[in-house]
C-alpha cells in the first residue's frame, strides 16, 4: 500500500505540471490505472537481477540428460553443451564391461574346462560304422565357415577394443599395440560385412529345421547329448543346436544393427543413442563369444565325430544314430527309393554319392 | 603447481565467437574442426545465455579412461593432451566427453575419422615431439603455456567472460565479479569437469 501511496504522489507533482483545467480529467483516468501504472517506476528503486529468467545448469540437467542450445557452425553435433551421462558411459566401458567380460568369458572357459575334465570326450557309445552319410553339403559348410571365420575376427579384434590395453598393450609397448589396434578396428569393421552374410546363408538354410518341436522337450528331459548311455531323440538339430541357432540369429541382429550404428556414427542418433549402441554392441557380443565358446567346444572336443559334420560334411552312421536318430531315419527313407530305381539294393549307401 | 582449468561466465558472453576465431587462428586447425565453440542455450528468449565451450581439461578425463589405446593423459597441471601418433580415430572419446571435444577431420564412415584433435589448452601435444618445436605446432597446434602465456581464446576475451588459468584463481576471480555485481548463473561445466562449484 505505502508503494501505491508513494505512487500517488509522483503523479500528483507529474499531472501538478499539466494544466489545471485537465487535471481533475486526467487525474480520474490515470487512477483507475494506477496499480500497474505506478508499479514499473517503484521498481527502479530496486537490485536488477538480469539473471532472473536465467535456467541454471542445474535445473536444465535435471530437466534433460544434455544441454543443448544454438550453434553457428554445421556440425549439429556440437550444439550440445554438455552430456554428463558420458561420465556413465566411461563407467559402463571401464568398470562393468570389464567385469562382465571377465566373469562371463573366463568363466565360460572355466565351466567348459569343468566339463571336459567331469564328462570326458563323449565318445560313440557303439563305435564306428564306417559307413558315412551327408550331413552338410559344401555350401552349408561354406556358409558356416564364412560366419564363423568372421566371428573369430570380430570377437579377437572387439575383445582388443576394451580389453587390449589391459592384456596386450603392457607386453608389446604402446606403438606396437597401435599400430596393431589400427588394424584390428579395420579389421573389425570390414569383416562385419562378409559376418552378415554368412549369418544371411545360415538363416535362409536352416531356420526350417530349425523351428522347435515336440521331439526337442524329450530332448531336454533326457539330458540331451551329455548322458552317455541315453540318446536322447533329434531331428536334424537337436534342442542344443536349436537354441545356439536362435542365440546367433537374435544376437547376430543385435550386433549387426547396434554395429552399424557405430559404423556409420551420428546419421540416424545423437549422443545417447551412440552410447546405448555401444553398450548394446559389447553386453551382446560378450554373451555371443561366451555361448560361441560353448559352441565350439561341443563341436570339437565335446563329442566325438561332431566336427567331420562341418570339416567333410560327412557323418558316421553310429554318430547319426546316436544324435540325430530321427534326421537319419528320414535320411535312409530318402535314399531307399533312389536305391532301389538306380542301384542293386545290395550296394552300400555310398559314402560321396549324395553329396554331388 | 597450478591446476588449469576454463572458466566462461555466461553472464559476461555476448557469443561474439571472437574465441573461436583466436582458436583456429592461433593453433591453425584444419577446416571443419572446431576445438571451441559457442552454444546459446534458451536462444530469442528471456534469459538467454551463451557459453565458450571447449575441453574443460577435467579431473579423471572420462577420455583418456575409455581410450583403447591409453593414448589421453592429464599432465602435472591436470592439462588433457594426448598422442596423435597413438590415436587409432575410434571415436570412443567423443561418446565419454562430457563437452563434445574430442574432434575428427572426416564423418568416420567405416572408421574413417583420422586422427583426434582438440583443444589442448594452448599446451601442445602429447606426443613424441620436442616442446615448442614445428613438428609439434603442425600436428597439436601453438605451445603457449611453454611460453608462459595462457591460452589465446581467453587471453582475448573482449569481455573477460573465457577465463583460463589457475583454477583457484579463475574462481576466485569469478567469486569477486559475482558479490560484487550480485548476480550470477554459476560456471557452466565445473560441476561436471572438476566435481566443484566455482559460486559465491
Amino acid at each position: 500500500m505505502s508503494r501505491n501511496a508513494g505512487g500517488m504522489k509522483l503523479l500528483m507533482t507529474l499531472l501538478a505540471r499539466v494544466g489545471h483545467g485537465l487535471a481533475p480529467f486526467v487525474l480520474s483516468t490515470m487512477l483507475a490505472a494506477l496499480p500497474s501504472a505506478a508499479a514499473p517506476q517503484t521498481n527502479q528503486n530496486q537490485v536488477v537481477d538480469p539473471d532472473a529468467s536465467v535456467v541454471k545448469e542445474q535445473t536444465l540437467l535435471q530437466q534433460a540428460p544434455r544441454i543443448e542450445g544454438r550453434i553457428d557452425i554445421p556440425d549439429k553435433k556440437a550444439s550440445v553443451l554438455m552430456q554428463p551421462a558420458g561420465r556413465e558411459w566411461d563407467y559402463f566401458h571401464e568398470v562393468i564391461l570389464h567385469w562382465l567380460g571377465a566373469i562371463v568369458i573366463l568363466g565360460t572357459i572355466v565351466l567348459l574346462a569343468l566339463a571336459y575334465l567331469v564328462m570326458g570326450r563323449i565318445r560313440m557309445s557303439s563305435g564306428r560304422s564306417g559307413r558315412k552319410i551327408v550331413r552338410f553339403n559344401g555350401f552349408e559348410r561354406f556358409s558356416h565357415w564364412l560366419t564363423a571365420v568372421s566371428f573369430v575376427l570380430l570377437g579377437l579384434t572387439g575383445l582388443n577394443i576394451t580389453f587390449g590395453k589391459l592384456v596386450l598393450l603392457p607386453v608389446i609397448g604402446p606403438e606396437a599395440f597401435s599400430a596393431f589396434a589400427q588394424s584390428a578396428k579395420y579389421v573389425h569393421n570390414f569383416v562385419s560385412f562378409s559376418f552378415v552374410v554368412g549369418l544371411v546363408l545360415i538363416v535362409a538354410l536352416w531356420i526350417k529345421d530349425n523351428i522347435p518341436r515336440k521331439v526337442d522337450i524329450d530332448w531336454v528331459k533326457q539330458g540331451g547329448g551329455f548322458i552317455k548311455s541315453k540318446h536322447a531323440p533329434a531331428g536334424r538339430f537337436n534342442a542344443g543346436e536349436k537354441l545356439v541357432f536362435w542365440f546367433a540369429l537374435g544376437a547376430g541382429a543385435a550386433v549387426i544393427v547396434s554395429g552399424y550404428f557405430l559404423l556409420f556414427p551420428f546419421y540416424l542418433t545423437n549422443i545417447a543413442g551412440m552410447q546405448i549402441a555401444q553398450v548394446v554392441h559389447a553386453v551382446v557380443a560378450v554373451l555371443f563369444v561366451a555361448v560361441i565358446l560353448g559352441h565350439i567346444y561341443v563341436g570339437t572336443l565335446g563329442i566325438e565325430g561332431a566336427f567331420e559334420a562341418m570339416g567333410t560334411g560327412e557323418v558316421d552312421l553310429n554318430w547319426a544314430k546316436e544324435h540325430h536318430d530321427l534326421w537319419l531315419e528320414d535320411e535312409l527313407a530318402k535314399e531307399r527309393p533312389a536305391a532301389l530305381q538306380g542301384q542293386p539294393p545290395t550296394a552300400p549307401a555310398a559314402p560321396a554319392a549324395p553329396a554331388e | 603447481m597450478a591446476r588449469m582449468k576454463f572458466l566462461c561466465d555466461a553472464d559476461r558472453c555476448i557469443d561474439c565467437n571472437a574465441c573461436v576465431t583466436a582458436c583456429k587462428n592461433e593453433n591453425e586447425v584444419a577446416w571443419g574442426i572446431n576445438r571451441r565453440r559457442v552454444v546459446t542455450i534458451n536462444d530469442g528468449k528471456p534469459g538467454e545465455r551463451s557459453v565458450s565451450m571447449a575441453c574443460m581439461h577435467c579431473n579423471e578425463p572420462p577420455c583418456a579412461a575409455v581410450c583403447p589405446v591409453s593414448c589421453i593423459f592429464p599432465t602435472e597441471e591436470g592439462v588433457v593432451l594426448h598422442s596423435k601418433d597413438l590415436c587409432i580415430g575410434c571415436g570412443y572419446c567423443f561418446y565419454a566427453c562430457p563437452f563434445g571435444a574430442p574432434q575428427y577431420p572426416r564423418i568416420g564412415n567405416f572408421g574413417s575419422r583420422g586422427k583426434m584433435d582438440k583443444c589442448t589448452f594452448c599446451a601442445g601435444g602429447g606426443g613424441e615431439e620436442q616442446t615448442g618445436s614445428i613438428e609439434e605446432y603442425k600436428k597439436y597446434g601453438a605451445n603457449r603455456l611453454a611460453q608462459g602465456k595462457l591460452p589465446l581464446c581467453a587471453e582475448m576475451c573482449s569481455t573477460k567472460s573465457l577465463l583460463a588459468g589457475d583454477g583457484d584463481i579463475i574462481a576466485q576471480i569469478y567469486k569477486e565479479r559475482v558479490l560484487k555485481r550480485g548476480y550470477g548463473s554459476g560456471a557452466w561445466g565445473w560441476m561436471t569437469a572438476y566435481r566443484e562449484e566455482a559460486s559465491a
